[in-house]
Protein backbone atom coordinates (compact mmCIF):
# COMPACT_ATOMS: atom_id res chain seq x y z
CA UNK A 1 0.00 0.00 0.00
CA UNK A 2 2.63 2.44 0.79
CA UNK A 3 5.06 1.44 -1.84
CA UNK A 4 1.64 1.98 -4.12
CA UNK A 5 0.77 5.26 -2.65
CA UNK A 6 4.26 6.69 -3.55
CA UNK A 7 5.00 5.32 -7.03
CA UNK A 8 1.32 6.45 -7.90
CA UNK A 9 1.83 10.05 -6.18
CA UNK A 10 5.48 10.65 -7.63
CA UNK A 11 3.70 9.84 -11.32
CA UNK A 12 1.26 12.53 -10.66
CA UNK A 13 3.50 14.92 -8.97
CA UNK A 14 6.41 14.09 -12.28
CA UNK A 15 3.21 15.14 -14.41
CA UNK A 16 2.03 18.36 -12.55
CA UNK A 17 5.84 19.20 -12.28
CA UNK A 18 6.64 19.20 -15.82
CA UNK A 19 3.39 20.85 -16.79
CA UNK A 20 4.24 23.67 -13.87
CA UNK A 21 7.69 24.44 -15.52
CA UNK A 22 6.73 24.14 -18.68
CA UNK A 23 4.40 27.33 -17.45
CA UNK A 24 6.77 29.05 -15.70
CA UNK A 25 9.05 28.99 -18.66
CA UNK A 26 6.37 29.83 -20.64
CA UNK A 27 6.23 33.36 -22.56
CA UNK A 28 2.31 33.51 -21.25
CA UNK A 29 2.39 35.76 -17.85
CA UNK A 30 -1.09 34.56 -17.04
CA UNK A 31 0.68 31.21 -17.09
CA UNK A 32 3.74 31.89 -15.40
CA UNK A 33 1.47 33.91 -12.07
CA UNK A 34 -0.65 30.76 -12.40
CA UNK A 35 2.59 28.57 -11.80
CA UNK A 36 3.97 30.55 -9.12
CA UNK A 37 1.06 31.10 -7.10
CA UNK A 38 1.03 27.13 -7.26
CA UNK A 39 4.39 26.48 -6.06
CA UNK A 40 4.37 29.25 -3.42
CA UNK A 41 0.82 28.53 -1.96
CA UNK A 42 1.97 24.81 -2.14
CA UNK A 43 5.67 24.82 -0.71
CA UNK A 44 4.06 27.48 1.96
CA UNK A 45 1.58 24.87 3.79
CA UNK A 46 2.19 21.95 5.58
CA UNK A 47 1.63 18.78 3.80
CA UNK A 48 -0.69 17.11 6.60
CA UNK A 49 -2.81 20.09 5.81
CA UNK A 50 -3.49 20.47 2.17
CA UNK A 51 -3.78 16.18 2.88
CA UNK A 52 -6.88 16.86 5.47
CA UNK A 53 -7.99 19.10 3.36
CA UNK A 54 -8.31 17.32 0.27
CA UNK A 55 -9.72 14.77 1.92
CA UNK A 56 -12.30 16.62 4.34
CA UNK A 57 -12.99 19.17 2.49
CA UNK A 58 -12.41 18.03 -0.94
CA UNK A 59 -15.24 15.64 -1.31
CA UNK A 60 -18.00 18.03 0.31
CA UNK A 61 -16.60 20.61 -2.32
CA UNK A 62 -16.87 18.18 -5.06
CA UNK A 63 -20.33 17.22 -4.29
CA UNK A 64 -21.47 20.59 -3.74
CA UNK A 65 -20.08 21.31 -7.19
CA UNK A 66 -21.90 18.28 -8.66
CA UNK A 67 -25.39 19.57 -7.01
CA UNK A 68 -24.91 23.11 -8.36
CA UNK A 69 -23.76 21.60 -12.41
CA UNK A 70 -25.94 19.28 -12.21
CA UNK A 71 -23.41 16.57 -13.61
CA UNK A 72 -23.25 14.10 -10.95
CA UNK A 73 -25.23 13.26 -7.71
CA UNK A 74 -22.53 11.71 -5.02
CA UNK A 75 -18.76 10.66 -5.26
CA UNK A 76 -17.24 9.44 -2.59
CA UNK A 77 -13.50 9.35 -2.82
CA UNK A 78 -11.29 6.69 -1.05
CA UNK A 79 -8.30 7.14 0.99
CA UNK A 80 -6.17 6.18 -1.42
CA UNK A 81 -7.33 8.40 -4.19
CA UNK A 82 -7.63 11.42 -1.72
CA UNK A 83 -3.63 10.17 -0.65
CA UNK A 84 -2.86 9.99 -3.95
CA UNK A 85 -3.99 13.35 -5.26
CA UNK A 86 -2.80 15.51 -2.28
CA UNK A 87 0.60 14.17 -1.99
CA UNK A 88 1.45 14.43 -5.97
CA UNK A 89 -0.19 17.79 -5.39
CA UNK A 90 2.32 18.61 -2.94
CA UNK A 91 4.93 17.17 -4.23
CA UNK A 92 4.43 18.60 -8.63
CA UNK A 93 5.28 21.92 -6.83
CA UNK A 94 8.48 20.72 -5.77
CA UNK A 95 8.94 18.82 -9.16
CA UNK A 96 8.20 22.23 -10.69
CA UNK A 97 11.07 23.89 -9.20
CA UNK A 98 13.19 20.43 -10.12
CA UNK A 99 12.25 20.64 -13.98
CA UNK A 100 12.71 24.26 -14.12
CA UNK A 101 15.73 24.39 -12.87
CA UNK A 102 17.23 21.84 -14.72
CA UNK A 103 15.67 23.47 -17.66
CA UNK A 104 18.20 26.72 -17.25
CA UNK A 105 20.84 24.63 -16.47
CA UNK A 106 21.07 23.36 -20.31
CA UNK A 107 23.16 25.89 -22.25
CA UNK A 108 21.32 28.17 -24.11
CA UNK A 109 23.90 27.82 -27.28
CA UNK A 110 22.84 24.09 -27.41
CA UNK A 111 19.21 25.12 -27.96
CA UNK A 112 20.32 27.46 -30.32
CA UNK A 113 22.62 25.39 -32.29
CA UNK A 114 19.57 23.29 -32.55
CA UNK A 115 17.11 26.28 -33.90
CA UNK A 116 20.02 26.98 -36.15
CA UNK A 117 20.43 23.09 -37.60
CA UNK A 118 16.58 23.42 -38.33
CA UNK A 119 15.47 20.95 -35.39
CA UNK A 120 11.75 21.06 -34.87
CA UNK A 121 10.46 21.94 -31.60
CA UNK A 122 9.59 18.18 -31.06
CA UNK A 123 13.39 17.09 -32.07
CA UNK A 124 14.72 19.68 -30.38
CA UNK A 125 13.31 18.44 -27.01
CA UNK A 126 13.68 14.86 -27.47
CA UNK A 127 16.67 14.87 -28.71
CA UNK A 128 18.48 17.84 -26.76
CA UNK A 129 16.26 19.20 -24.07
CA UNK A 130 14.84 16.17 -22.52
CA UNK A 131 18.20 14.22 -22.09
CA UNK A 132 19.78 16.99 -20.04
CA UNK A 133 16.59 18.07 -18.10
CA UNK A 134 17.06 14.11 -16.84
CA UNK A 135 20.56 14.22 -16.19
CA UNK A 136 20.48 17.90 -14.33
CA UNK A 137 17.31 17.16 -12.51
CA UNK A 138 18.05 13.41 -10.92
CA UNK A 139 19.58 14.85 -7.84
CA UNK A 140 16.84 17.08 -6.71
CA UNK A 141 14.34 14.43 -7.88
CA UNK A 142 15.59 11.88 -5.50
CA UNK A 143 15.66 13.94 -2.79
CA UNK A 144 11.78 14.79 -3.66
CA UNK A 145 11.62 10.64 -3.62
CA UNK A 146 12.83 10.57 -0.38
CA UNK A 147 10.81 12.87 1.28
CA UNK A 148 7.59 11.77 -0.83
CA UNK A 149 8.28 8.15 0.57
CA UNK A 150 8.56 9.93 4.05
CA UNK A 151 5.27 12.21 3.90
CA UNK A 152 3.30 9.21 3.04
CA UNK A 153 3.28 8.15 6.59
CA UNK A 154 1.09 10.86 7.29
CA UNK A 155 -1.46 8.87 4.71
CA UNK A 156 -2.35 7.09 7.62
CA UNK A 157 -3.99 9.47 9.59
CA UNK A 158 -6.65 9.82 6.90
CA UNK A 159 -7.24 6.25 7.35
CA UNK A 160 -5.42 4.72 4.59
CA UNK A 161 -4.42 1.33 5.74
CA UNK A 162 -0.74 1.26 5.22
CA UNK A 163 2.23 0.06 6.91
CA UNK A 164 1.77 2.89 9.65
CA UNK A 165 -1.77 1.98 10.01
CA UNK A 166 -1.70 -0.98 10.37
CA UNK A 167 1.39 -1.45 12.94
CA UNK A 168 -0.67 1.01 14.95
CA UNK A 169 -4.21 -0.82 15.19
CA UNK A 170 -1.90 -4.13 15.45
CA UNK A 171 0.30 -2.43 18.29
CA UNK A 172 -2.85 -1.65 20.11
CA UNK A 173 -4.82 -4.83 19.81
CA UNK A 174 -1.51 -6.97 20.93
CA UNK A 175 -0.59 -4.83 23.54
CA UNK A 176 2.62 -4.33 22.15
CA UNK A 177 3.41 -1.09 19.88
CA UNK A 178 6.85 -1.17 20.08
CA UNK A 179 7.85 -3.96 18.02
CA UNK A 180 5.45 -3.22 15.23
CA UNK A 181 6.34 0.48 14.83
CA UNK A 182 10.01 -0.46 14.97
CA UNK A 183 9.11 -2.94 12.09
CA UNK A 184 7.53 -0.44 10.34
CA UNK A 185 10.84 2.65 11.34
CA UNK A 186 13.26 -0.26 9.80
CA UNK A 187 10.64 -1.30 6.83
CA UNK A 188 11.09 2.88 5.61
CA UNK A 189 14.57 2.76 6.44
CA UNK A 190 15.14 0.15 4.32
CA UNK A 191 12.86 1.99 1.28
CA UNK A 192 15.38 4.89 1.37
CA UNK A 193 18.29 3.37 1.91
CA UNK A 194 17.16 1.12 -1.77
CA UNK A 195 15.85 4.36 -3.55
CA UNK A 196 18.90 6.22 -2.28
CA UNK A 197 21.33 3.49 -3.59
CA UNK A 198 19.46 2.69 -7.26
CA UNK A 199 18.99 6.56 -7.96
CA UNK A 200 22.56 7.14 -7.15
CA UNK A 201 23.68 4.55 -9.49
CA UNK A 202 20.61 5.77 -12.23
CA UNK A 203 22.61 9.49 -11.58
CA UNK A 204 26.11 8.14 -12.26
CA UNK A 205 24.70 5.88 -15.57
CA UNK A 206 22.96 9.75 -16.45
CA UNK A 207 25.95 11.34 -16.24
CA UNK A 208 28.33 9.70 -18.14
CA UNK A 209 30.33 11.67 -20.44
CA UNK A 210 29.78 14.63 -17.85
CA UNK A 211 33.36 15.87 -16.45
CA UNK A 212 32.72 16.10 -12.75
CA UNK A 213 33.44 19.51 -11.60
CA UNK A 214 36.52 20.16 -9.08
CA UNK B 1 -25.06 51.22 17.06
CA UNK B 2 -21.99 52.83 15.15
CA UNK B 3 -21.19 51.78 11.61
CA UNK B 4 -18.77 48.94 13.08
CA UNK B 5 -20.81 47.26 14.79
CA UNK B 6 -23.01 47.79 11.98
CA UNK B 7 -20.14 45.83 9.64
CA UNK B 8 -19.66 43.22 11.48
CA UNK B 9 -23.65 42.29 11.18
CA UNK B 10 -23.56 42.35 8.23
CA UNK B 11 -20.26 40.51 7.73
CA UNK B 12 -22.08 37.63 10.42
CA UNK B 13 -24.92 37.19 8.32
CA UNK B 14 -23.32 36.86 5.33
CA UNK B 15 -20.97 34.48 6.65
CA UNK B 16 -24.15 32.52 7.88
CA UNK B 17 -26.49 32.52 5.20
CA UNK B 18 -24.48 32.91 2.43
CA UNK B 19 -20.85 32.44 1.99
CA UNK B 20 -19.34 29.11 1.11
CA UNK B 21 -16.68 29.58 4.11
CA UNK B 22 -18.23 30.39 7.65
CA UNK B 23 -15.20 32.47 8.23
CA UNK B 24 -16.79 34.80 11.22
CA UNK B 25 -16.45 31.53 13.03
CA UNK B 26 -12.87 30.71 13.11
CA UNK B 27 -12.94 34.60 14.73
CA UNK B 28 -15.27 33.53 17.17
CA UNK B 29 -13.10 31.28 17.93
CA UNK B 30 -9.55 33.16 18.52
CA UNK B 31 -8.73 31.85 21.31
CA UNK B 32 -8.85 27.77 20.14
CA UNK B 33 -6.71 29.12 17.59
CA UNK B 34 -4.14 31.22 19.10
CA UNK B 35 -3.80 28.44 22.02
CA UNK B 36 -2.69 26.28 18.47
CA UNK B 37 -0.30 29.07 17.23
CA UNK B 38 1.46 29.14 20.48
CA UNK B 39 1.69 25.46 21.08
CA UNK B 40 3.28 25.17 17.39
CA UNK B 41 5.67 28.27 18.34
CA UNK B 42 6.64 27.15 21.60
CA UNK B 43 7.50 23.58 20.35
CA UNK B 44 9.74 24.26 17.28
CA UNK B 45 11.33 27.22 18.96
CA UNK B 46 12.52 25.04 22.06
CA UNK B 47 13.12 21.81 19.81
CA UNK B 48 15.40 24.19 17.32
CA UNK B 49 17.33 25.83 20.36
CA UNK B 50 18.03 22.25 22.09
CA UNK B 51 18.42 20.76 18.51
CA UNK B 52 21.12 22.83 17.78
CA UNK B 53 22.59 22.15 20.88
CA UNK B 54 22.47 18.83 20.15
CA UNK B 55 23.47 19.25 16.66
CA UNK B 56 26.83 21.35 17.05
CA UNK B 57 29.13 18.25 18.20
CA UNK B 58 27.65 15.67 15.65
CA UNK B 59 28.36 18.37 13.00
CA UNK B 60 31.74 19.33 14.10
CA UNK B 61 32.50 15.49 14.19
CA UNK B 62 31.52 14.90 10.97
CA UNK B 63 33.39 17.97 9.39
CA UNK B 64 36.55 17.12 11.17
CA UNK B 65 35.96 13.15 10.40
CA UNK B 66 36.57 12.27 13.82
CA UNK B 67 37.64 8.52 14.30
CA UNK B 68 34.40 6.33 15.81
CA UNK B 69 32.30 9.22 15.99
CA UNK B 70 32.31 10.38 12.69
CA UNK B 71 30.75 6.77 11.81
CA UNK B 72 28.37 6.74 14.83
CA UNK B 73 27.00 10.13 13.55
CA UNK B 74 26.74 9.31 10.29
CA UNK B 75 24.26 6.34 11.13
CA UNK B 76 22.38 9.00 13.77
CA UNK B 77 22.43 11.27 10.68
CA UNK B 78 21.49 8.26 8.35
CA UNK B 79 18.82 6.81 10.03
CA UNK B 80 16.63 9.83 11.41
CA UNK B 81 16.61 11.25 8.22
CA UNK B 82 15.85 8.08 6.80
CA UNK B 83 12.71 7.51 8.56
CA UNK B 84 8.96 9.44 8.59
CA UNK B 85 9.19 11.91 12.00
CA UNK B 86 5.45 10.92 12.58
CA UNK B 87 6.87 7.00 13.15
CA UNK B 88 9.39 8.55 15.38
CA UNK B 89 6.80 10.28 17.57
CA UNK B 90 4.86 7.08 17.33
CA UNK B 91 8.06 5.16 18.52
CA UNK B 92 8.14 8.01 21.47
CA UNK B 93 4.70 8.12 23.09
CA UNK B 94 3.03 4.62 21.63
CA UNK B 95 6.11 2.54 21.63
CA UNK B 96 8.25 3.63 24.94
CA UNK B 97 5.34 3.33 26.99
CA UNK B 98 5.06 -0.31 26.76
CA UNK B 99 8.21 -1.04 28.52
CA UNK B 100 7.86 -1.87 32.45
CA UNK B 101 11.60 0.05 33.12
CA UNK B 102 10.44 3.18 31.11
CA UNK B 103 7.49 3.22 33.07
CA UNK B 104 9.27 2.99 36.69
CA UNK B 105 11.93 5.62 35.16
CA UNK B 106 11.91 9.04 36.32
CA UNK B 107 11.68 10.30 32.50
CA UNK B 108 7.96 8.54 32.92
CA UNK B 109 6.44 11.79 33.90
CA UNK B 110 7.95 13.15 30.58
CA UNK B 111 7.14 10.86 28.47
CA UNK B 112 3.30 10.32 29.42
CA UNK B 113 2.60 13.43 27.91
CA UNK B 114 2.22 14.62 24.03
CA UNK B 115 3.48 17.59 24.34
CA UNK B 116 6.98 16.24 25.99
CA UNK B 117 6.87 13.65 23.08
CA UNK B 118 6.92 15.75 20.31
CA UNK B 119 9.39 18.04 21.75
CA UNK B 120 11.88 15.21 21.98
CA UNK B 121 11.07 13.82 18.47
CA UNK B 122 11.53 17.32 16.71
CA UNK B 123 14.84 18.15 18.57
CA UNK B 124 16.26 14.26 17.23
CA UNK B 125 14.84 15.28 13.93
CA UNK B 126 16.29 18.78 13.75
CA UNK B 127 19.42 17.87 15.49
CA UNK B 128 20.23 15.48 12.59
CA UNK B 129 19.20 17.96 9.96
CA UNK B 130 20.88 20.71 11.66
CA UNK B 131 23.98 18.92 11.99
CA UNK B 132 23.88 18.15 8.31
CA UNK B 133 23.78 21.78 7.34
CA UNK B 134 26.65 22.60 9.64
CA UNK B 135 29.13 19.99 8.06
CA UNK B 136 28.22 21.77 4.89
CA UNK B 137 29.22 25.04 6.42
CA UNK B 138 32.28 23.52 7.31
CA UNK B 139 33.58 21.70 5.18
CA UNK B 140 33.09 24.40 2.20
CA UNK B 141 35.71 26.64 4.15
CA UNK B 142 38.01 27.07 2.17
CA UNK B 143 41.70 25.66 2.44
CA UNK B 144 43.25 28.99 1.41
CA UNK B 145 41.20 30.51 4.90
CA UNK B 146 42.61 27.94 6.80
CA UNK B 147 46.71 27.87 5.40
CA UNK B 148 46.60 31.39 5.65
CA UNK B 149 45.34 31.25 9.63
CA UNK B 150 48.33 29.01 9.95
CA UNK B 151 50.52 31.11 7.65
CA UNK B 152 49.52 34.31 10.38
CA UNK B 153 51.13 32.38 13.04
CA UNK B 154 47.20 31.99 14.66
CA UNK B 155 46.56 28.83 17.07
CA UNK B 156 44.09 26.26 16.28
CA UNK B 157 41.71 27.68 18.60
CA UNK B 158 42.10 31.41 16.83
CA UNK B 159 42.01 30.20 13.33
CA UNK B 160 38.68 28.69 14.79
CA UNK B 161 37.40 31.92 16.62
CA UNK B 162 38.38 34.51 14.15
CA UNK B 163 37.86 32.67 10.83
CA UNK B 164 36.42 28.96 10.57
CA UNK B 165 33.46 29.52 12.77
CA UNK B 166 32.44 33.26 11.32
CA UNK B 167 32.74 31.70 7.64
CA UNK B 168 31.40 28.44 8.16
CA UNK B 169 27.81 29.84 10.06
CA UNK B 170 27.64 32.44 7.03
CA UNK B 171 27.78 29.52 4.71
CA UNK B 172 25.02 27.45 6.43
CA UNK B 173 22.85 29.88 6.72
CA UNK B 174 20.29 29.21 4.04
CA UNK B 175 20.49 25.27 4.56
CA UNK B 176 19.42 26.38 8.06
CA UNK B 177 16.89 28.40 7.16
CA UNK B 178 15.57 25.89 4.74
CA UNK B 179 15.60 23.46 8.01
CA UNK B 180 13.46 25.63 9.81
CA UNK B 181 10.64 26.39 7.22
CA UNK B 182 11.49 22.49 7.48
CA UNK B 183 10.80 21.96 11.39
CA UNK B 184 7.60 24.36 11.20
CA UNK B 185 5.72 22.19 8.33
CA UNK B 186 6.89 19.08 9.96
CA UNK B 187 5.62 19.82 13.44
CA UNK B 188 1.74 19.33 12.12
CA UNK B 189 2.03 15.60 13.48
CA UNK B 190 2.14 16.71 16.86
CA UNK B 191 -1.39 16.86 16.35
CA UNK B 192 -1.46 13.21 15.70
CA UNK B 193 -0.53 12.37 19.26
CA UNK B 194 -3.30 14.77 20.70
CA UNK B 195 -1.24 18.40 21.42
CA UNK B 196 -3.32 20.94 19.88
CA UNK B 197 -0.86 23.01 17.82
CA UNK B 198 -2.60 24.69 14.49
CA UNK B 199 -3.69 21.92 13.22
CA UNK B 200 -4.87 19.89 16.44
CA UNK B 201 -6.58 23.08 16.72
CA UNK B 202 -8.05 23.38 13.35
CA UNK B 203 -9.25 19.86 13.57
CA UNK B 204 -10.87 20.72 17.00
CA UNK B 205 -12.40 23.55 15.45
CA UNK B 206 -14.19 21.05 12.76
CA UNK B 207 -15.60 18.53 14.66
CA UNK B 208 -16.96 21.11 16.98
CA UNK B 209 -19.40 22.69 14.51
CA UNK B 210 -19.02 19.65 12.24
CA UNK B 211 -17.80 21.93 9.44
CA UNK B 212 -15.44 20.30 6.55
CA UNK B 213 -12.74 22.54 5.68
CA UNK B 214 -13.12 26.00 7.25
CA UNK B 215 -10.51 24.73 9.78
CA UNK B 216 -8.01 23.66 7.42
CA UNK B 217 -7.95 27.08 5.66
CA UNK B 218 -7.63 29.20 8.86
CA UNK B 219 -4.81 26.75 9.56
CA UNK B 220 -2.94 26.71 5.97
CA UNK B 221 -3.46 30.43 6.01
CA UNK B 222 -1.19 31.02 9.82
CA UNK B 223 1.39 28.59 8.71
CA UNK B 224 1.55 30.05 5.23
CA UNK B 225 1.75 33.79 7.75
CA UNK B 226 4.36 32.28 9.80
CA UNK B 227 6.58 31.25 7.03
CA UNK B 228 6.49 34.33 5.61
CA UNK B 229 7.35 36.11 8.50
CA UNK B 230 10.30 33.96 9.00
CA UNK B 231 11.62 34.40 5.87
CA UNK B 232 11.24 37.66 5.79
CA UNK B 233 13.56 38.07 9.47
CA UNK B 234 15.54 35.85 7.90
CA UNK B 235 16.02 37.23 4.57
CA UNK B 236 16.94 40.76 6.93
CA UNK B 237 19.52 38.48 9.28
CA UNK B 238 20.82 36.98 5.97
CA UNK B 239 21.57 40.46 4.00
CA UNK B 240 23.04 41.71 7.17
CA UNK B 241 25.81 38.46 7.60
CA UNK B 242 26.32 38.33 4.00
CA UNK B 243 27.05 42.03 2.76
CA UNK B 244 30.44 41.67 1.92
CA UNK B 245 28.75 39.35 -0.93
CA UNK B 246 26.49 41.69 -2.06
CA UNK B 247 27.51 43.37 -5.37
CA UNK B 248 29.63 46.95 -5.07
CA UNK B 249 26.77 49.38 -5.57
CA UNK B 250 28.13 51.60 -7.84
Amino acid sequence: MTIGLSLSSIGLAVVLGLLGAWAKLSKSRRLQKLAGLYTTTVRGIPDLVLMLFVFYGGQTLLNELGEASGLWTYVELSAFTTGVMAIGFIFGAYMTETFRGAYLMIARGQIEAGIACGMSRWILFSRIVWPQIVRYALPSFTNNWLTLLKTTALASIIGLEDIVYTAVSAGRATQEPFAFLLTVFFIYLGLTAISDVSLRAVERKYSAGMLKGV
Amino acid sequence: MDTFDLIVDALRDFSDNHSPIHFILIFDEWKLFLRGVSNTIVLVGISLVSGGLLALPIGVCRALRVPILNEIAYAYIYVVRGTPLLIQLYLIYYGVGQFEFVRDSFLWPFLREPWWCALTAFTISTSAYTAEAIRGGLEGVPKGEVEACIAAGMSRLQALRRVIVPSAYRRALPAYGNEVIFLIHASVVASTVTVIDIVGAARHFNNKFFLAYEGFIAAAILYLIIVYLFTLVYRRLENRWHRHLRPIEA
